[in-house]
């Protein structure tokens, strides 16, 4: 009989959210095995990529409802109010432990920890590690996991399938990527912390491995997948790789110029542009430093006027930081420097830097609670593949490291707590559910017979109609043009043929499992957007360019149905303090 | 496809499949802004999925990518086809490492000696996060950031001689994790780092080649590191043997 590995608490994913889950368990019950099954190595998750910050109250002029405000408002309202006063409570707190476990954070001359400004903020709040504030997060979770003898990992298992028995999530299939054996493991919790799926898009700052698997996982188990039309374009990405380059150039004092020079952003309602020798350039809240679903709209519209510049790949507007001079750069943006010179070959130290907007996360995913409990028993999501949710419908730049920590630890402290009390996973049940998963991906793809397309075609034309129907800026036909393509995209990875038939570290296998996953998020993404007919935060829709609380003060619930595109349910928004309003920035 | 082409020696090996590992050549369209990591996803791509290699962020942080370019350790990420074109190019997994498949290398082995220095905070006591944050001024914070920079591509250990003859020598990136922590105000834990440190293992197996640190992409100076580290070492044999009774 094979074996079945056990755990008390499963974690899915090894980035900042499941490394934070597993700490906490383990220091809250010591007693409690933790397994981290991920496929890849921690330190390579996409954490590592985040640059310009986490957002905390940690300074005498700021305050949580502060913090609460600009992000309610940066979501358009569409957060849940009582979602995020829980996490501007705990957010503190988490960075200061970061701070002990020994993140580099900079620091003010007097030791303290220094905070800049980010878009769409009032008050500057973000922390950071110079403009690699994600890598150094990450690595700091890493390192400090090492020490916990009770977390077991398993790096390069590769998840296909969760096993849901009685009702309850009790366990999970992978695949060992050295042998090529899928394994069962079980345990009486799992947390899912996968991230985004930023990969259906063709340009986007997310790296290869952003593919939605555990949002599908969790929606084939039942589970919906919450606010899934809101997409965060960031509006500084390098043209053809789509590198980030970290708002925290601006919230130094970068500058946005079109083709004719002019700061363009103040013809969009983000008000007046101080000159950048201007002591208190750059202004919080303010042109360059307004929400990020503005400035990509903005950046739209100005194509449209032909103000953009022509570039090799696509049209372009410049960042330029040049007045900040060279020591300043290399002090506070070193990261921005670096990746221009060795991706774009640019210096931006005398140089503009090209850009454009380019998909970067995720607001909607797994639907959870302020615990991340799912509605399915023992199953948990934390992080950019969960929705609890406070970004709503557009995320304050760098609440996404704190939010990481915050919900990654209460979702470990929840899963914990069941994983005392709850039942002993039925073992023979999961047999029997591992027999089947491997019985379909041998059918589906190692031992099948014909089939005709590539990967790679397949995932290019979905890129593309999410792209063209389902971008910045959305209407009916464009939308309902996508759910057709996808539709039939689905039915050609029915067609898909493998050239790599082997065990050991078979790639095109996972890169096979991973497209079924994006095309499973990328439909509920496109039915959820064309569903929503208003204007909300990063949702344009051109067909219907206003808010309408009275109909969508709500949020999506897209479900999987057995055939056919999911069903959308709609779920009260929670408002406690802040009732709907304007969203003013420059002002 | 453009005209120009570039031609890639791929190292091959599945085990199970192929008795030993051959070099598999591909044509591939040489565009002057592709790297060598394009190059590769061009091959799965569009000619042959089974080619095996590990990536992810394409931006040089997360440090899958590392292989060996011409015979030298790299990122493929940010290689440029244009550094090496009209000539052929080799692409072989990172020396110094036992082969799983293709350009994918293990680093289980590298893992144990990353989690032997003990690279996490050490403190005297219990530490309690709810007192708010230690205190660390910039020139403390420069003192071991450079240390901090190293993202595990494990270049260093692929460019290392000593690495290749000596499998238990911890190794640069490992050694300069251990400094980080020993020169971080907020850590206490230095006594416990400098057994092995100190060993054969340690510091004292560097024979000075300073490849390590000409081969990492991010300037964290390993070879800079576990000069310091003799140091530390020396002194400590002199305070244990010389005056085992002075204080430290």
């Amino acid at each position: 009989m094979t074996d079945v590995i056990q755990h008390d608490v499963v974690v899915l994913g090894g980035g900042g959210a499941g490394l934070r889950a597993a700490i906490a368990i383990a220091q809250l019950d010591p007693r409690l095995s933790v397994g981290i099954v991920s496929k890849v190595y921690p330190m390579r998750s996409h954490t590592v990529a985040a640059e310009g910050g986490a957002g905390a109250v940690i300074k005498a002029n700021d305050s949580l409802d502060a913090h609460a405000s600009d992000t309610i408002r940066g979501s358009d309202w569409l957060a849940d109010q009582d979602a995020v006063e829980v996490f501007v409570r705990e957010a503190p707190g988490q960075l200061i432990q970061l701070e002990h476990w020994g993140c580099p954070w900079s620091r003010d001359a007097d030791g303290h920890v220094a905070v800049r400004p980010f878009g769409g903020m009032k008050i500057e709040r973000t922390w950071f590690a110079a403009d690699k504030t994600g890598f150094h997060l990450l690595h700091t979770l890493f390192q400090t996991s090492l020490k916990y003898e009770q977390i077991r990992r398993y790096d390069e298992w590769f998840a296909t399938r969760l096993l849901i028995e009685d009702g309850r999530c009790q366990g999970l299939t992978a695949i060992e990527l050295r042998t090529g054996q899928l394994r069962c493991i079980a345990a009486k919790a799992f947390i899912l912390c996968t991230g985004g799926a930023g990969r259906i898009f063709p340009f986007t700052t997310n790296g290869a491995i952003k593919t939605g698997d555990g949002m599908a996982l969790a929606f084939r188990a039942g589970v919906p997948l919450k606010d899934l039309e809101f997409v965060q374009y960031h509006p500084t990405g390098l043209p053809g790789t789509g590198i980030l380059i970290t708002e925290a150039a601006r919230g130094e004092g970068g500058i946005l110029v079109n083709r004719h020079g002019r700061r363009y952003l103040q013809d969009y309602n983000l008000g007046t542009p101080l000159d950048v020798t201007d002591p208190h350039h750059p202004q919080k809240n303010t042109m360059e430093l307004g929400p990020r679903d503005r400035l990509s709209q903005a950046f739209i519209r100005e194509r449209e006027k032909g103000n953009t510049i022509e570039g090799r790949y696509g049209d372009v507007v410049h960042l330029d930081v040049r007045h900040l001079g060279e020591k300043k750069i290399d002090k506070k943006i070193p990261f921005v420097r670096e990746l221009c010179k060795n991706y774009a070959g640019i210096d931006p130290v005398h140089e503009l830097i090209p850009v454009r907007p380019v998909v970067h996360y995720m607001m909607g995913g797994i639907h959870t609670d302020v615990h991340g409990a799912t509605c399915v028993p023992g199953l948990f999501a934390a992080g950019e593949c969960a929705c609890v949710s406070i970004n709503g419908s557009n995320r304050l730049g760098s609440n996404s490291l704190a939010e990481i920590l915050v919900f990654g630890a209460r979702a470990g402290a929840a899963a914990a707590q069941l994983a005392t009390s709850g039942p002993a996973p039925n073992l023979s049940s999961l047999l029997a559910q591992l027999a089947d998963e491997q019985q379909r991906i041998a059918r589906d793809f190692i031992n099948k017979q014909g089939g005709t397309r590539r990967i790679a075609d397949i995932r290019l034309e979905m890129n593309h109609t999410m792209e063209n129907g389902a971008g910045i800026f959305r209407d009916e036909s464009s939308l309902k043009q996508t759910c057709r393509t996808l539709t039939d995209l689905r039915d050609a990875f029915r067609d898909v043929r493998l050239d790599d038939r082997s065990l050991c570290f078979n790639t095109e296998l996972t890169s096979a499992i991973e497209l079924g996953c994006m095309l499973d998020v990328a439909q509920a993404l496109a039915c959820s957007a064309l569903a929503r007919t208003e204007s909300r935060g990063s949702h344009q829709r051109t067909d219907f360019p206003n808010r309408d609380d009275k109909q969508f003060l709500k949020h999506s619930l897209a479900y999987r149905t057995e055939q056919g595109p999911p069903r959308i349910e709609y779920l009260d928004v929670v408002i406690t303090r802040w009732p709907p309003g304007e969203r003013v920035y420059g002002k | 496809m453009p005209d120009q082409q570039v031609t890639l020696s791929v190292f091959r090996y599945r085990p199970g499949q192929d008795a030993e590992p051959v070099f598999q050549e591909y044509q591939v369209p040489y565009h002057d802004d592709w790297v060598v990591l394009d190059a590769l996803n061009w091959i799965k791509e569009s000619v042959d999925g089974t080619l095996a290699y590990r990536w992810s962020c394409r931006m040089g942080v997360c440090g899958s990518c590392g292989m060996m370019v011409n015979g030298v350790p790299r990122l493929t990420c940010a290689a440029f086809l244009r550094e090496y074109y009209p000539a052929p190019i080799r692409v072989e997994p990172l020396a110094n490492f036992p082969v799983e498949r293709d350009l994918i290398i293990d680093l289980d082995g590298f893992l144990e000696k990353l989690k032997s220095v003990k690279p996490w905070v050490i403190r005297d006591g219990v530490d309690s996060a709810t007192n708010g944050e230690y205190l660390q001024t910039p020139g403390q914070l420069a003192r071991f950031k450079q240390y901090s920079m190293c993202i595990n591509c494990m270049l260093c250990y692929a460019a290392c001689p000593v690495v290749g003859l000596e499998t238990n020598f911890i190794g640069p990136a490992a050694l300069a994790l251990a400094l980080r922590y020993n020169l971080d105000s907020r850590d206490q834990g230095n006594a416990q780092r400098q057994q092995l440190l100190g060993s054969d293992e340690g510091a004292m197996a560097c024979t000075f080649v300073g490849e390590c640190t000409t081969v990492c992409p991010k300037n964290v100076d390993p070879a800079g590191a576990v000069q310091q580290e003799k140091v530390l070492a020396v002194n400590d044999w002199y305070y244990n043997v010389l005056v085992p009774w002075g204080k430290r």
